[in-house]
């Protein structure tokens, strides 16, 4: 049997149960919709939030992400037949991420995976996806329980994050390893203990962590650790900020860097995982999965595009640039997705689609940037090399134990 | 694994479709299997014993729809194919005892044997059809064209098919792309004066469907009988049931050495590396299979015997969402003699006989089954065959056999309990035609859709085993993406009723199957 929660489209945005902390903490009441509820864009400023997610840590609201858990005798089947990438291995207590693609074997979404223990999982995402889980679990046992607005979730990422999450009181959390996941105690004097699950995961490509709590203690684990955190430089964070850390690390924005096969209208605007330099998760080895055939042949054939990431010249970051073959740019080969200055790296970064013959490290594009100089519009063509993804990768993110900065 | 036998070829199932494909295929110099789950042969066409001495052909009992080239080309008749009758002609009963006659092309009045009012309109309404019917018939031989590929075979038959249409001329392809997708009852009102005769033609277009004569498309489900048949006047009665078709089609694929297995129930087929590998039966057998062909209904094929696993979850649900629920019931009488039927000589009783007045009251009949019930006034299809073939009755006693019309595949009440009661029903509806009818009555057999369902295996009951309306048709049928007789998982094929051009006993999904299987290197 499936079920579903409340219809969202019913409803106006929803405020997680963050929301009233975050509103004390927002400079700029600047909200805007994710996924059926209101999160922040922008807390202060973009530069401030950025560097407590590289310098200090971050608290990053992540309510809206849609859960699904998954349980039932073939629930791992359900899984393998859904995902391109083998899950079978994936035990208890381990995270993997995934992705999905229709029958044309092109992308429908990205998630991360949480095994519970035999026949449960959690599916994480950023967009619904009720109707093709039901679609896909025909001939499964299994069923799939829409569980967003049961979870809170809380990602806390930067440098000093497993010491701030020491500091608030989840002991044994330095032995987390990247992509593993665990129930804590978060015991603290004068407060009922609170139990909570915690993933070593993120969208940062830092160290940190994803909390994922009851919504009734959202606000005491809010409270706790901006108590231990705010003198220490850690502050909350909005999806702006977050969005160059994400950059830097290299990772995929759905709506960004592709659209949704399940949303496109035109014909050959979606994107299969092998154009968006995710082959490395797909395996054809592992028997059948949706959209394997298509992928088989596309793999034969060659993809005739590829993602890739860019290093611009100059400092402008090239939003939505065209990118050509020559200083000319008379011939088109891409263009740009993503976009920023990387402050940490002294880069100016991109993700971008470019033709097949562009796509090894060391190419060379050019990029058509349009500056607005106090309303002055001047056009660039610079040089941008295409160089080794992830942009961002200390290594922090992997250490376990994390040093205790 | 154990590796029981190693054939090019295992057919899964052996009603018409699966041994016209076997035969096809062996005469090709393949060695071919064919496994059915039933005791015998024959599917859904054979001639079975329902009470002691009375023998009927338990679901299809008309032959209308065999292309006569198919049974030249298999050799039927030198396979023990024989006939009872070869022109049985139609009679649309009429309650107050005046029967309509419909029999090679013309309409008469029974108790006269005078054209009918509406004769020539008829005349007129035949030809259309025929003309229709020839332009659209080549079709039922053809493997469906795919759309989009650029495939010059794709195009070629595109095109063939868009210039046989177009040879119609302006104003016959006009008036098929104006009825084309209306309803039957719209065009027979424009068109004749008798209810009655409105009513037997209104019955053509909707027997075997979901659909009342005022449902949209049932102008195409009657184009696609005529198409088939030529003609619904062309109806025809094998010696000893249809059994004996199937009978003559099991001799002719033995004489192509065909190998036929009964009460052998395939319980999976089994892919290695996105190919078929094998057959699992009841009992643990295993049975190794170059190709497996299945003339069992698509959703049973894929979703049953080879599982979603093996399939791309889009394409599962296509399958899962195919119409394939029937709505049509069979009544089975044994009588110990023949009954007067009002207005009807004996000598008649050879012919079809419609109990469906007027269009209208086909409609009546349907509007019930929207709700899970049925008509206190169904439509019935009823012949006596042992009229023209004693050998299924003991001597002067005769078998009905009738097509029932509307039963809900899932009832109010239940079928345990709703069939005693819908057989009374059944018997007055019968009763107002040939009061002496109920008297007669020896033993009788009811089976509602879930019966067939279960003693014929298709899932839902229903003997197109998917719909055949616009959306589950030609190019489309029985889902994009299955619709050349080939599943999705190498060396697995459809022959069944589910595929183009759909069921009846025809047989064209089985040879059209038999082609594309061909198409590949043995």
């Amino acid at each position: 049997m499936l079920t579903e929660s409340a219809p969202h489209y019913r409803q106006p945005l929803l405020k997680t149960p963050f929301h009233e902390r975050a509103r004390e903490w927002s400079q700029l009441d600047s909200f805007v919709p994710w996924s059926g509820y209101s999160t922040v864009d922008v807390f202060t400023s973009v530069e401030q939030e950025y560097f407590a997610i590289r310098n200090a840590s971050s608290l990053y609201d992540l309510t809206p992400m849609v859960k699904y858990r998954i349980c039932g005798t073939d629930a791992l089947r359900f899984l393998n037949r859904l995902v391109t990438r083998d899950l079978s291995k994936l035990g208890p207590g381990k995270v993997a991420y995934v992705v999905w693609c229709d029958d044309a074997g092109q992308l429908i979404d990205d998630g991360t995976v949480f095994c519970i223990g035999a026949q449960e999982y959690r599916l994480c995402t950023g967009e619904r996806q009720l109707d093709w889980l039901r679609a896909s679990a025909i001939g499964f046992a299994v069923e799939i329980q829409e569980i967003t607005e049961d979870i809170a979730a809380l990602a806390v990422q930067g440098p000093t994050s497993c010491a701030l999450l020491l500091r608030a009181g989840l002991t044994g959390i330095e032995r987390l390893r990247p992509f593993e996941h665990g129930e804590f105690t978060l015991t603290r004097a004068g407060r009922e203990p609170m139990s909570l699950m915690v993933s070593r995961t993120g969208f940062t490509g830092d160290l940190g962590y994803e909390l994922w709590l009851r919504p009734a203690d959202a606000e005491p684990v809010w409270d706790v650790l901006l108590e231990e955190g705010s003198p220490r430089a850690v502050r909350p964070v909005g999806s702006r900020a977050l969005n160059m850390a994400r950059i830097e690390a290299g990772f995929l924005l759905p709506n960004v860097d592709f659209i949704s096969a399940a949303h496109t209208l035109y014909v050959g605007t979606e994107r299969s995982p092998l154009e968006l330099g995710l082959g490395w998760l797909v395996d054809f080895g592992k028997g059948h999965f949706t959209g394997r055939r298509a992928l088989l042949a596309e793999q034969e054939r060659g993809p005739r595009r590829q993602l890739v990431g860019l290093d611009v010249d100059g400092n402008k970051p090239a939003h939505n640039a065209l990118l050509y073959s020559d200083r000319s740019a008379r011939r088109e080969v891409g263009s740009v997705s993503s976009a920023t200055w990387s402050p940490t790296c002294k880069r100016n970064l991109a993700l971008a689609m470019v033709e097949a013959a562009y796509v090894s490290v060391g190419s060379t594009v050019w990029a058509e940037i349009y500056l607005n100089r106090e309303l002055t519009w001047q056009r660039r063509v610079v040089r941008a090399r295409v160089v080794e993804r992830p942009f961002f990768a200390p290594a922090r993110r992997r250490s376990t134990p994390p040093a205790l900065y | 694994m154990s590796a029981a036998a190693a054939y090019d070829c295992v057919v899964v199932g052996g009603g018409h479709n699966g041994l016209v494909c076997a035969t096809y295929l062996a005469r090709a110099g393949r060695s071919v299997l064919v496994l059915e789950a039933a005791p015998s042969l024959g599917g859904a066409a054979i001639t079975r014993e329902f009470a002691p001495g009375f023998r009927v052909s338990a679901c299809a009992h008309l032959l209308h729809l065999m292309p006569p080239a198919l049974m030249r080309e298999l050799q039927l008749e030198r396979h023990g194919l024989a006939w009872a009758a070869r022109e049985v002609g139609t009679l649309a009963l009429d309650p107050s005892g005046s029967p309509l006659h419909l029999a090679q092309g013309t309409l008469t009045e029974l108790s006269s044997g005078a054209p009918a009012p509406d004769s020539a309109a008829f005349q007129e309404w035949r030809a259309l059809l025929r003309r229709f019917t020839a332009a659209l018939h080549p079709v039922l031989n053809q493997t469906p064209p795919r759309l989009g590929t650029g495939a010059w075979r794709d195009r070629g038959a595109l095109l063939s098919l868009a210039l046989r249409i177009r040879r119609l001329g302006r104003t016959d392809l006009r008036e098929l792309l104006r009825i084309g997708g209306i309803c039957i009852h719209d065009v027979l009102e424009e068109r004749f004066a008798s209810p009655l005769l409105k009513g037997a033609l209104a019955l053509d277009a909707v027997l075997g469907t979901n659909y009342g004569p005022r449902s949209p498309g049932t102008v195409l489900s009657l184009l696609y009988r005529s198409a088939a048949g030529a003609g619904a006047e062309r109806l025809a009665l094998p010696r000893g049931g249809m059994g004996s078709l199937t009978q003559a089609l099991a001799e002719a694929a033995r004489a192509a050495g065909v190998r036929l297995r009964t009460d052998a129930t395939v319980e999976r087929i089994l892919v290695h590396e996105d190919r078929v590998q094998a057959v699992t039966l009841a009992g643990g057998e295993t049975v190794r299979a170059r190709a497996v062909i299945s003339s069992a209904d698509p959703k049973t094929t894929l979703l049953q015997l080879l599982g979603s696993e093996h399939l791309d979850a889009g394409f599962t649900r296509r399958v899962a969402q195919l119409r394939t629920r029937g709505l049509a019931g069979k009544l089975h009488l044994a009588l110990d003699g023949l009954p007067v039927f009002r207005g009807v000589p004996a000598s008649c009783l050879r012919d079809r006989l419609l109990l469906a007045p007027s269009a209208d009251y086909i409609e009546r009949a349907y509007n019930h089954t929207k709700y899970r019930e049925y008509s206190a006034a169904p439509m019935m299809e009823v012949t006596v065959p042992s009229v023209a073939d004693p050998s299924l009755a003991p001597s002067g006693q005769h078998v009905l056999s009738a097509i029932v019309q509307y039963l809900p595949y899932e009832v109010e009440g239940g079928w345990e309990e709703q069939r005693p009661r819908l057989l009374q029903t059944l018997l007055s509806t019968l009763a107002a035609y040939a009061p002496d009818l109920p008297q007669r009555v020896r033993a009788a057999e009811l089976l509602a859709p879930p019966d067939i369902e279960r003693e014929f295996r298709i899932g839902g009951g229903h003997w197109h085993h998917a719909e055949l309306a616009l959306d589950q048709f030609f190019l489309v049928r029985p889902v994009p993406g299955a619709t050349q007789y080939r599943a999705p998982v190498a060396g697995l094929y459809l022959c069944g009723a589910g595929c183009h051009p759909g069921g009846g006993v025809m047989g064209l999904a089985g040879r059209n199957a038999a082609r594309e299987v061909l198409r590949e290197a043995a």
